[in-house]
């Protein structure tokens, strides 16, 4: 090979492109694409208060005595059933969950159903079993929904839409644009469960475990927080995106810095060990049964005990503190000292080449 | 979790770079040639960790990256035919060809879809006796053995309706042009294991020798990156030029032999272009032509589809080494992972992409 003939061509690169002609499955993935719809597509055609604030549910005032707190959750999963869960459960608890994280107590909930043509019976009655059973666990009621009959190969299977709507305690004042520098980030338990449980279910990357979903409804959890401390700043679950998403916006609502700390944040091995194989990072692999809670220093202590003594809330510990600067930052200090930041999910979360 | 914690253990780790400390004299330039060690580099801090001294180039190592336009453009083509199962590796789905990328093709009805593995789509060959399946075979020499595995089962299986589409490159030749440059800064190279792991490392010896530049076979994690630093810094001090193997527990001289007879087998060594770099001669592997009924290209006739890549930012620069991710002026801005201009911001192996990722902060962390 003669090397001296190499003719480097210098600085080029690909034009752009931007996917605004039409939706890609990123779009979805909970990421920076799913925010920029959200606010280019529907924020700005739907514009008012309770929207804007871009938490988990709507803190809305309708002249009663009490705040309530609305939601809804558009809920597709293949497959339907998984280890630790299926789409009944977690339509419930996704949507129960959401109402909650702006310290409410969920009341009541509506269910769509999509079901596709062909759907075993027996299915759908295992789907509903779950919801009833998970909405007893919760503590709510389902009390309308509708149906609507797809043809065969236009749905798969059947997508659920929950509404909920809660009753905010009145001592609270909880939004995702309420962290201060100085408070402590708690998280409940280990990361990134549902989403590699789920990849599994779904035999196509050639992997098996034994790993549960975590899908779980964390109002108990939430309240028995609440009780403890009324002053929690902010609570969310890391849901799509995972907890580095969710940090995120947090740390743009309220206008602050995260730091974390690598070495305290959960991640089951084998969380872990899929994560390695297919070049995935657990800080952005979707949860169902976890939350982050934001407290006042001082209240931290008395908070992570409370949490620990609860059903879904037995993992928690401190994995980080908000900081003033850089504002709107999650950074991560790593088991080796160094620092990085970490970013939102982009896109669909792609598994790597090698 | 055994093979990782271990040689993510901060103590060692610590230990290793007070070593590189006390074994540095004067700047010296490393390039790591491989994607996954640029990763694996920026997303524990290892930059920020290692005395001023050393400055790490961040080389063309990653395959998605340097994957030229043409060929993508022969795979968008090829994924949207209705007759067509494109499969990939996940990462390739975002990297832009000239008009679209394989996530739009999939929005308008292709049929694509991410394997982690090519005995995968063979699988998928199997049970779809009638759909053409093609799989997108790219990457170094790391990939090169379950990319031609596929080529062999199918054979094997009798598959008539199962093509590869190849774009694979090799780092020997890479190196050469790299070092070749005039404008070349680079005075010691951290090898890519995964790819010695294969291919052993008796290609390495002559070119040292031609260049008379220390070269060190290096791993992945903290651990093994900064002992393969080590390594080539007390080389450069000492002032020998030689191959040396830090990534031991992988890697010997003569590498795997019957993935090499297999590659041989079915891979023979062609002109390939490189994206943002151009072509380097005898850089890649393409199919022999014994297997040209598993060759994509021809299967689907798109030999001749041609695409000039268009001057738009410095990706061609960086995968040099040259400059800096946050050197650009897009970067960040106009260039970010949802809206990538170049390819390296695309993959998550790509420079740009692990610096957006993890190191987008403020001066202090992204030293200069």
């Amino acid at each position: 090979m003669n090397n001296e003939t190499v003719n480097i061509e210098g600085a080029v690169c690909a034009p752009p492109l931007t996917h605004n002609e039409q939706i890609v499955m990123g779009h979805g993935a909970g990421g920076r694409m799913s925010h920029q719809l959200i606010q280019k597509a529907f924020v700005s055609a739907f514009q008012n208060t309770a929207l804007n604030a871009g938490d988990d549910a709507a803190l809305v005032e309708p002249g009663l005595r009490q705040k309530l707190s609305i939601s809804t959750d558009a809920h597709v999963v293949s497959p339907l059933f998984f280890p630790g869960g299926d789409i009944g459960k977690l339509a419930v608890c996704g949507t129960v969950n959401d109402v909650a994280m702006l310290g409410a107590k969920p009341l009541y909930l509506t269910a769509g159903f999509i079901l596709e043509e062909g759907l075993p019976m027996d299915t759908l009655k295992r789907v509903v079993e779950s919801m009833r059973l998970a909405a007893e666990e919760a503590g709510v009621q389902i009390v309308a929904g509708d149906t609507k009959v797809v043809q065969k190969g236009k749905a798969d299977g059947i997508y659920i839409t929950t509404a909920g709507v809660g009753v905010v305690r009145e001592d609270v004042n909880v939004s995702g644009a309420n962290a201060k520098p100085g408070d402590v980030v708690v998280l409940s338990g280990t990361i990134g469960d549902h989403g590699i449980a789920v990849l599994g279910a779904r035999g196509e990357l050639g992997f098996q475990s034994s790993l549960l979903s975590d899908v779980a409804p964390l109002n108990h959890l939430i309240a028995a927080i609440l009780d403890v401390c009324p002053n929690v700043h902010v609570l969310r679950d890391p849901t799509r995106g995972g907890l580095a998403t969710t940090l995120n916006e947090i740390a743009v609502q309220s206008n602050v810095g995260i730091l974390l700390r690598e070495e305290t944040i959960p991640v089951h091995s084998e969380v872990n060990a899929a994560c390695e194989m297919l070049g995935f990072d657990p800080l952005y692999v979707a949860n169902e049964g976890k939350l982050v809670a934001i407290v006042p220093k001082e209240e931290a202590e008395k908070v992570l005990a409370v949490m620990k003594s609860t059903r879904y809330g037995e993992g928690a510990v401190v994995i980080g503190e908000v900081v003033a600067e850089p504002k709107s930052r999650v950074l991560l200090k790593t088991t080796l000292g160094s620092t990085r930041v970490v970013d939102m999910l982009a896109g669909e979360m792609l598994p790597r080449i090698c | 979790m055994k093979y990782v914690t271990e040689y993510r253990d901060a103590e060692l780790v610590k230990g290793v770079i007070e070593e590189i400390r006390r074994t540095v004299t004067r700047p010296w330039t490393l390039m790591e040639i491989c994607g996954g060690q640029t990763h694996s580099i920026v997303r524990h801090g290892i930059d920020q960790l290692l005395p001023p001294q050393i400055e790490l180039v961040h080389g063309p190592g990653c395959p998605v990256c340097v994957t030229p336009l043409e060929l993508i453009d022969k795979a968008l083509s090829i994924a949207a035919r209705p007759d067509v199962i494109f499969c990939s590796y996940g990462d390739m789905l975002r990297v832009p060809g000239s008009n679209r990328d394989l996530f739009s093709v999939k929005a308008q009805g292709g049929d694509v879809r991410v394997v982690y593995s090519p005995l995968d789509a063979v699988t998928l060959a199997e049970k779809n006796p009638d759909k053409q399946v093609v799989f997108f075979a790219i990457g170094f020499e790391t990939t090169a053995p379950p990319n031609v595995m596929s080529v062999l089962q199918s054979q094997r299986l009798g598959l008539k309706n199962f093509s590869i589409l190849v774009s694979h490159v090799r780092v020997p030749p890479a190196i050469s042009a790299i070092l070749s440059s005039p404008h070349n800064r680079v005075q010691g190279f951290l090898l890519a294991g995964h790819v010695n792991a294969v291919m052993g490392y008796h290609e390495y010896p002559p070119l040292v020798e031609k260049f008379g530049i220390p070269m060190v076979i290096t791993g992945f994690e903290p651990l093994d990156l900064v002992q393969g630093i080590l390594k080539t810094v007390q080389l450069l001090e000492e002032g020998k030029v030689e191959v040396a193997n830090a990534y031991q527990r992988a890697v010997t001289f003569e590498g795997l032999k019957p993935a090499q007879d297999a590659i041989h087998k079915v891979f023979m060594e062609c002109d390939r272009k490189w994206r943002g770099i151009g072509m380097i001669p005898m850089s890649g592997w393409g199919l022999r032509p014994e297997f040209d009924e598993f060759n994509a290209e021809k299967r689907f006739e798109v030999e001749s589809l041609h695409a000039e890549e268009s001057p738009l930012c410095i990706a061609g620069q960086i995968l040099q080494g040259m400059k800096k991710p946050h050197h650009c002026p897009a970067f960040g801005k106009q260039c970010t992972p949802e809206n990538p201009l170049g390819a390296t911001m695309v993959s998550s192996e790509g420079a740009c992409a692990a610096y957006y990722r993890y190191g987008r902060v403020t001066s202090e962390v992204i030293r200069e």
